[in-house]
């Protein structure tokens, strides 16, 4: 196709939006000092466990996303709709908004927490795992909303087949839907890697903000702009720098498969 | 196995209330216009459409209490629909491993259907590395493949190019006839399919069989105007030769042969009533000798906007309600029936038929 | 309900804020009055409910004159003025903070301490733990949340457990008192440390238990006059109606202490 040449500016526009703010921060950054900036204790065990976390919760979003994206594109059962809509409510909701509601659900008085602290005597707030679960209550419904556009523009005429050759639900589910949802899977998952990288709202309301335990990436990001500016841009641009080896690395190949 | 079917559904405002059967080894034509409720009936023979009220009996099990993966039937639809995420020879070792063979066992399987339907180099390919025709042959390898009781074919021949057509319903001819325990329903509206492939022929519109019966009789003789609006043909019987047909009585039809037509054996020349000039007897020759037939006018029939005529030869001729005017035409007159050479096919006939 | 009517004005005010960098002197389009002024200030977070009862007293002794606040914490303060915002005042709740604006070029004159705040414990309401002093929050399995150490108040609280050889194990160190504030009211921490005027301010919901060490690390509120201020004589009489009598009153209404002497 020949691009109409009135695309280009709103293009190019587009496109410094999200570029030059970048370059900003390069601009801004003392370069020199950058490596002994980044190269410290406590951003270096922020960037690690911003990656442990966002890690496990693409895998939480993958075993409970998938799921959820087939029963919301094939299920008949009345009310889906509403579900539908109810699912990308973390899309609109503010962040803090979203801490607030997991404390007040999982917290040691929300109810679901009070029953985990005396059933159990588990509390989740201040823990990687509340980082985690904040993580996934955000980063979910991009997965979700990926896998069930795929889902949907693909329909169910190749697992109607797959009944009709003898394979059972499970089967059909294993052999049909997966392998072919696989590329919109990849890129729902980046996606979401994406996201959960950039959570800072729902986890620092959450989870709270200790080093090791619950201070990610963006969060120290935040601590170190309370003081040093210079060192929250420098861990600023390693947050920039992983978000961008992790869509270059996996987002291509997604997308080819996604026209293959 | 033969398959005994009574279904009633309700779509809507669309209500289905037909019964049949097909005898092991035959094939039943389910022949009608969009909107018949050919696909309500095919879904639920397949199991992908509940009907209120259903007997569909294959043998001694009743189908319709079954899920789709337990009705041990196979479906081929005009869209091969290959899973295009497997090889062609997973594909068609999908049914047998999903009903519990090993992988090796499955593809095993698949090689042999795959060289049954002349598709065997194909093995190690894509899907998408498939024509259309290809891909079918290879849909038609995997339908097979499980051994199904039940064999559904939904317009397999409607989406393929001109070419491919009469190759995939040759093959369809030969995998059909050559097993005599499976009941075989092929859904289409287009009555060659019927002719080439089906025993028997049903006829549905608006959710109800208007006619049935041996395919030769029904697509020759269709006894409700709605059949001969559809699906009315002129059919001669005969055997195939090089350039035609040639008739028991030894009358010569010059025609066009189709792709899967032998040479000596069993023939149909199909042309359409359209495709038939009347002129008066005694008038000169302005075509081509060979396939002038002298007849005499038995019935004028309108249908919609022409005027079906009726002959004694067995052949049916349209006309415009001026030409019939002009010709002074009623039963009785004796006429001289025109068939030009390219509008006549000459099919394989139906082995049963 | 007075800290919910407190907040939204607060957001109210911080949208406004975001484009004064543009529409510095907007006041002289506000009003038909001839006299119409509008003097912003720029506030730390903490000094929302002092300085907004503030507001309607200076604006009663000065007509025509409006009041703009934009909160916020003051790190962010200083970086939005550093880069060009346009305000006349400045208040700060600490002074590295006020520091940084002056080192930014953006502060005229010297600043003044016009405030002070110190260290409470924050607990839930009828204090269920039994705290009493400082040292009780070292008790291994106690939930304590406290500042980062990049902010005021996580380095009060650094200062005090240093005096006290006290070392806290917290389970967060959050970004600014109202996190603080919020884990202790939601009941998912046990203890936090804020300052006095936030525990004030948070009414029923906490208890608060002062310790005398607070007294060591006491936090000084700085306030100065913009470089650039639209309104420099406006600005003065704020600064000196904040330090006067009636400034010091509603200061100490939330528990500021006064400016050490």
């Amino acid at each position: 196709m020949k691009i109409p040449w009135v695309l280009w500016v709103p293009a190019g526009l587009a496109l410094a939006l999200v570029v030059l703010p970048v370059v900003g921060l390069l601009v801004r950054s003392d370069l020199r000092r950058l490596p002994s900036l980044i190269v410290t204790d406590s951003s270096l065990a922020a960037l690690r466990l911003s990656i442990e976390t966002a890690a496990m919760s693409t895998v939480g979003c993958i075993v409970l996303g998938v799921p959820l994206a087939v029963v919301l594109a094939r299920s008949r059962v009345p009310g889906i709709r509403l579900l539908r809509a109810i699912v990308l409510l973390p899309l609109v909701l503010p962040p803090v908004v979203g801490g607030l509601a997991l404390l007040y659900l999982l917290g040691r008085k929300g109810f679901l927490g009070y029953l985990l602290d005396v059933t159990l005597g588990v509390t989740v707030p201040f823990t990687t795992a509340a980082v985690v679960i904040a993580q996934i209550f955000v980063a979910m419904p991009f997965l979700v909303v990926s896998l069930e556009g795929a889902l949907r523009s693909a329909g169910d005429s190749y697992e109607q087949v797959g009944a009709t050759l003898g394979a059972r639900p499970w089967t059909v589910f294993r052999r049909v839907t997966v392998p072919m949802l696989l590329p919109a899977l990849g890129s729902g998952a980046v996606l979401s890697f994406a996201r959960a990288l950039g959570e800072f709202g729902a986890t620092i309301t959450f989870a709270g903000s200790l080093e090791g335990v619950t201070r990610t990436l963006p969060l120290e990001v935040y601590t170190q702009a309370e003081s040093d500016i210079d060192s929250a841009v420098a861990v600023a641009l390693l947050l920039v720098v992983l978000a961008l080896l992790v869509i270059i690395v996996a987002r291509p190949r997604a997308l080819e498969g996604g026209t293959g | 196995m033969t398959l005994r079917v009574e279904i009633e559904l309700t779509r809507g405002s669309f209500e289905l209330a037909v019964d049949f059967e097909v005898p092991a080894g035959t094939v039943l034509a389910i022949l009608g216009p969009n909107g018949s409720g050919k696909s309500s009936l095919l879904g639920s023979l397949s199991g992908l459409l509940r009907p209120r009220r259903a007997k569909i009996l294959l043998g001694d099990r009743d189908l319709n209490a079954l899920q789709p993966y337990d009705r041990s039937i196979g479906l081929l639809s005009q869209d091969p629909l290959l899973f295009p995420h497997l090889s062609v020879v997973d594909n068609v070792g999908f049914s047998p491993r999903s009903k519990g063979a090993g992988r090796r066992e499955s593809r095993n399987i698949a090689r042999r259907w795959l060289a049954e339907v002349d598709a065997a180099e194909f093995a190690d390919r894509k899907p998408a590395q498939l024509s259309g025709g290809q891909a079918q042959r290879v849909a038609v390898a995997r339908a097979l493949a499980g051994e199904p009781d039940l064999l559904l074919l939904d317009e397999p021949m409607a989406a393929l190019d001109v070419d491919a057509a009469p190759a995939i319903r040759g093959l369809l001819r030969r995998v059909l006839s050559s097993n005599k325990e499976r009941a075989t329903v092929l859904v289409t509206h287009d009555p060659l399919d019927a002719l080439a492939l089906a025993d028997h022929v049903l006829v549905l519109t608006e959710g109800r069989a208007i006619e049935r019966g041996p395919t030769r009789e029904v697509l020759a003789a269709p006894r409700t105007a709605f059949t001969a609006r559809i699906a009315g043909l002129n059919l001669i019987a005969g055997t195939a030769v090089d350039d035609g047909l040639r008739t028991e009585e030894g009358r010569r039809i010059a025609g066009m042969l189709a792709a899967d037509t032998a040479l000596g054996e069993p023939a149909v020349a199909v042309f359409a009533p359209s495709s038939v000039a009347v002129y008066p007897a005694g008038d000169g020759h302005p075509g081509s000798p060979r396939n002038i037939i002298a007849a005499s006018v038995t019935a004028l029939e309108p249908h919609g906007p022409v005027i079906r005529l009726r002959t004694d030869a067995g052949l049916a001729a349209d006309l415009t309600p001026a030409a019939v005017a002009d010709l002074r035409l009623e039963p009785g007159s004796a006429v001289r029936l025109d068939i030009k050479a390219t509008t006549v096919t000459v099919y394989p006939a139906s082995l049963t038929a | 309900m007075k800290k919910v009517l407190a907040t939204l004005a607060g957001v109210a005010l911080l949208v406004a804020g975001c484009g004064s960098g543009s529409s510095g002197d907007a006041g002289s389009s506000s009003s038909s009055a001839p006299e119409a002024k509008t003097l912003t200030v720029y506030a730390a977070a903490s000094l929302t409910e002092s300085f907004n009862a503030l507001k309607t007293e200076f604006e009663a002794a000065h007509p025509g004159v409006t009041v703009k606040y934009s909160f916020g914490g003051s790190s962010t303060l200083v970086q939005q003025l550093t880069n060009g915002a346009k305000a006349d005042v400045f208040a700060s709740a600490d002074q590295t903070n006020m520091d940084k604006a002056v080192q930014g070029g953006v502060i005229n004159g010297t600043p003044t301490i016009f405030a002070t705040n110190k260290l409470t414990i924050a607990t839930a309401p009828g204090n269920p733990k039994g705290l009493k002093t400082f040292g009780d929050l070292a008790a291994p399995g106690l939930k304590v949340v406290v500042c980062a150490a990049q902010v005021p108040c996580g380095s009060a609280t650094q200062k005090v457990e240093k005096n006290t050889n006290v070392t806290i194990k917290p389970v967060s160190e959050e970004q600014d008192v109202k996190q603080v504030l919020t884990k202790v009211e939601s009941g998912d921490a046990d203890a936090g440390l804020v300052y006095v005027t936030d525990a004030n301010t948070a009414g029923g919901k906490v208890a608060q238990v002062d310790f005398p060490e607070s007294a060591q690390a006491i936090n000084n509120y700085p306030i100065a006059v913009l470089k650039d201020a639209p309104q420099a004589d406006l600005a003065q009489q704020f600064e000196q109606f904040v330090l006067g009598a009636q400034g010091q009153a509603e200061l100490s209404k939330v528990g500021f202490g006064p400016a050490a002497k």
